[in-house]
């Protein structure tokens, strides 16, 4: 089974055995300890986290197609909103009649624009399983007839990003309006409680890191297991020469298409479980700047190595939460010199700086075997 | 009643009916023809009124100055461009000027181009699996397992293009020399029926070059080879029947004897050189 390879993989049980030990250990600190504790994790950290992990999970998704099919996707956070959005949907509808205006179906801000009935698209999402579908499926159909389209025209490289790009800023102009019935600039917020758990409530929020855990967990193994079955060397063979794998009989455009709506998908679920944690989504998750940070998270992780895509979204938005509470201002001129540093200094990445110690021990291993045959060449 | 005979004749069916898919239609003898084949960029006349037909099993070497159109002529049959006028068909049943390159290429004609293109982010092995006759479609693709027949006809290859140490290794560590063997290697993982081979002996040996001669004399019958070269000695050693580009269209056709003897080409060709 081409989905279990991944199991058998070294990297790949490293990373899994590191991802579930750091959830265990944040649970049980955040269960166990004193709330005056050194060690107690309190329910702010553990949100931020489960963000931290939507946010690998999103990199995970970015590295698939940037790393190992040479799409630079500068859309991405386009998918990622969509799943935030149907999310959000279905959040909405958990509300009830406990909103301000006290209307038993529509969300308040349609109460406010006067609406006397529920849109066409808003109807199912008040059923779990539906918004969960449509978490997958709206991102999915996106990418779908976006990929379809962009590849046949065989779309390829700077023209492909800047189109990418486009698609996520012509989304954010549409949800920035009213009529499009997605709450304008104010977007979807004050959820009340998912699955019938209360979101506010230390539990629910725990429930959620774990979640995206587990998320993050999935994707990264459906990822390894796409890049590590022949598929994944036919789509690195579109991305060194996609004329040769074209003559040799695929068909390159369905190769980039069905990675690419995996992809979306995957980010979908970032975003889907993105927005119970922080509690809003609103249409600045769809502006280009978020979908190029995406960009350099990966970058500076390490790009065609999935993990360091993990590692760059984690150390980059540690960096900024740290940053930004202290400089605000000086954000972005940090992640600018560090993008800049990390290209110049580390072009694979820190991925790319671990594999290398790895072959330099190699290298070491040998030379000692080398000087050790020496010596007994001597001696002899 | 004669129409109505045809129509429900059981053991033919409609032309539009028939899979694109079919084995190619040999039995006229031959299994590429071009016709009347034109095409210029932005005004230069690149293939002019190409006639040329390949025989099924033929070894045929195609050899003119720069700027003959050889390279294009390849463009053409393997569906990267499309000419202005004329007809290309394969066998006689398939019309490859209504398909695309994937198709082409799974109905049988393999491409060796002028410079050596392989995966060099994968390794040898990874490359002649890549190349390897199967369904080429996107889910068997990401589901398929190699079979030990599989894997014993890379290993095959591997030494025949002598690279079986090189196994495990990346395509981008290769001299160019091994590189073109690592194509051809390629080549023979696809099974084609029709081999194209653009210019397979730049950069090799001597050594190279006659083990090259070798494999290609014993390819052709099985298959049919068309070679476009530049050397040649080469092109003498390999040669059962030469044709001349000149200009986008055929100058002359014959033995390698015929063909040097004619003073057309003498002139236009062989001259330069001597």
């Amino acid at each position: 089974m081409w989905l279990t390879k991944p199991f058998q993989e070294r990297s790949t049980q490293i990373f899994l055995g590191v991802l579930f030990a750091a959830l265990a250990v944040v649970t049980v600190l955040h269960l166990t300890m004193p709330k005056d504790s050194a060690l107690y994790v309190s329910s702010y950290t553990v949100t931020l986290l489960g963000k931290y992990l939507c946010y690998a999970l999103l990199a995970v998704a970015v590295d698939l197609v940037w790393g190992y099919l040479g799409i630079l996707s500068l859309g991405h956070g386009a998918f990622f909103a969509l799943g935030g959005y149907a999310m959000g949907m279905y959040l909405m509808r958990q509300i009830g009649d406990r909103g301000v205006y006290g209307d038993p179906i529509l969300p308040d801000f349609m109460v406010f624009l006067n609406w006397q009935e529920l849109p066409w698209y808003w109807h199912g999402f008040d059923m779990a399983w539906f918004a969960f579908i449509m978490v997958l499926l709206a991102p999915g159909l996106l990418a779908l007839v976006f990929g379809f389209l962009a590849f046949r025209s065989r779309v390829t490289g700077v023209y492909l990003s800047i189109i990418t790009q486009a698609l996520t800023f012509a989304l954010m102009l549409a949800f920035f309006r009213n009529e499009m019935g997605f709450g304008g600039n104010n977007g979807l917020t004050d959820f009340k409680d998912i699955l019938g758990f209360d979101l506010r409530t230390n539990a629910t929020r725990l429930g959620l890191f774990i979640a995206s855990g587990i998320a993050l967990a999935i994707g990264y193994v459906i990822c390894r297991a796409i890049v590590t079955s022949k598929l994944g060397r036919v789509s690195v063979a579109c991305r060194d020469a996609e004329a040769r794998t074209r003559f040799l009989g695929y068909r390159v455009e369905r190769v980039q298409l069905f990675v690419f709506v995996i992809s979306a998908m995957l980010a979908g679920v970032a975003g889907a479980l993105y927005v119970p944690q922080v509690g809003i989504i609103n249409p600045s998750e769809f502006s280009p700047l978020f979908s190029i940070e995406i960009v350099v998270w990966v970058a500076l992780g390490g790009r065609a190595t999935l993990y360091g895509a993990v590692i760059g979204a984690l150390l980059v938005n540690y960096a900024k939460t740290v940053f930004t509470g202290v400089m605000p201002d000086a954000w972005l001129f940090a992640l600018g010199g560090l993008f800049v540093l990390v290209t110049v200094f580390l072009p694979k990445g820190i991925a790319g700086l671990l594999s290398k110690r790895k072959k330099a021990d190699r290298r070491d291993d040998s030379d000692d075997k080398d000087a050790s045959g020496a010596a007994q060449e001597a001696t002899a | 009643m004669s129409i109505f005979q045809e129509m429900t004749n059981r053991d033919r069916v409609f032309e539009f009916l028939v899979p694109e898919h079919s084995p190619v239609d040999v039995r006229h003898g031959g299994i590429l023809y071009l016709e009347d084949v034109s095409v210029s960029f932005d005004g230069f006349k690149a293939i002019n009124n190409l006639n040329l037909t390949i025989d099924d099993g033929e070894l045929r070497c195609i050899i003119g100055p720069n700027g003959a159109g050889k390279t294009t002529m390849m463009d053409i049959i393997t569906g990267k461009t499309r000419p202005d006028t004329g007809s290309v068909w394969f066998g006689s049943r398939h019309n490859l000027l209504r398909m695309n390159e994937p198709d082409i290429a799974s109905l049988g004609i393999g491409r060796k181009f002028q410079k050596p293109t392989v995966f060099e982010a994968l390794t040898v092995f990874e490359n002649l699996e890549l190349a390897m006759a199967t369904d080429k479609r996107v889910l068997p693709t990401l589901t398929s397992k190699l079979a030990g027949e599989q894997r014993d006809r890379i290993d095959e290859v591997l030494t025949l293009i002598g690279l079986a140490p090189l196994r495990d290794r990346e395509a981008g560590i290769l001299s160019h020399g091994q590189k073109q063997w690592l194509e051809i290697g390629m080549l023979l993982m696809q099974k084609p029926r029709l081999l194209l081979v653009d210019e397979p002996v730049a950069g090799m040996t001597e050594q190279e070059m006659e083990r090259t001669a070798e494999l290609l004399t014993s390819l052709a019958g099985k298959q049919s080879v068309v070679v476009v070269e530049h050397d040649m000695g080469f092109v003498r050693s390999i040669a059962r029947k030469v044709t001349v580009l000149h200009q986008g269209s055929v100058l002359a056709e014959g033995t390698m004897d015929q063909v040097s003897n004619d003073p057309e080409v003498v002139k236009v060709y062989l001259g330069e050189e001597a």
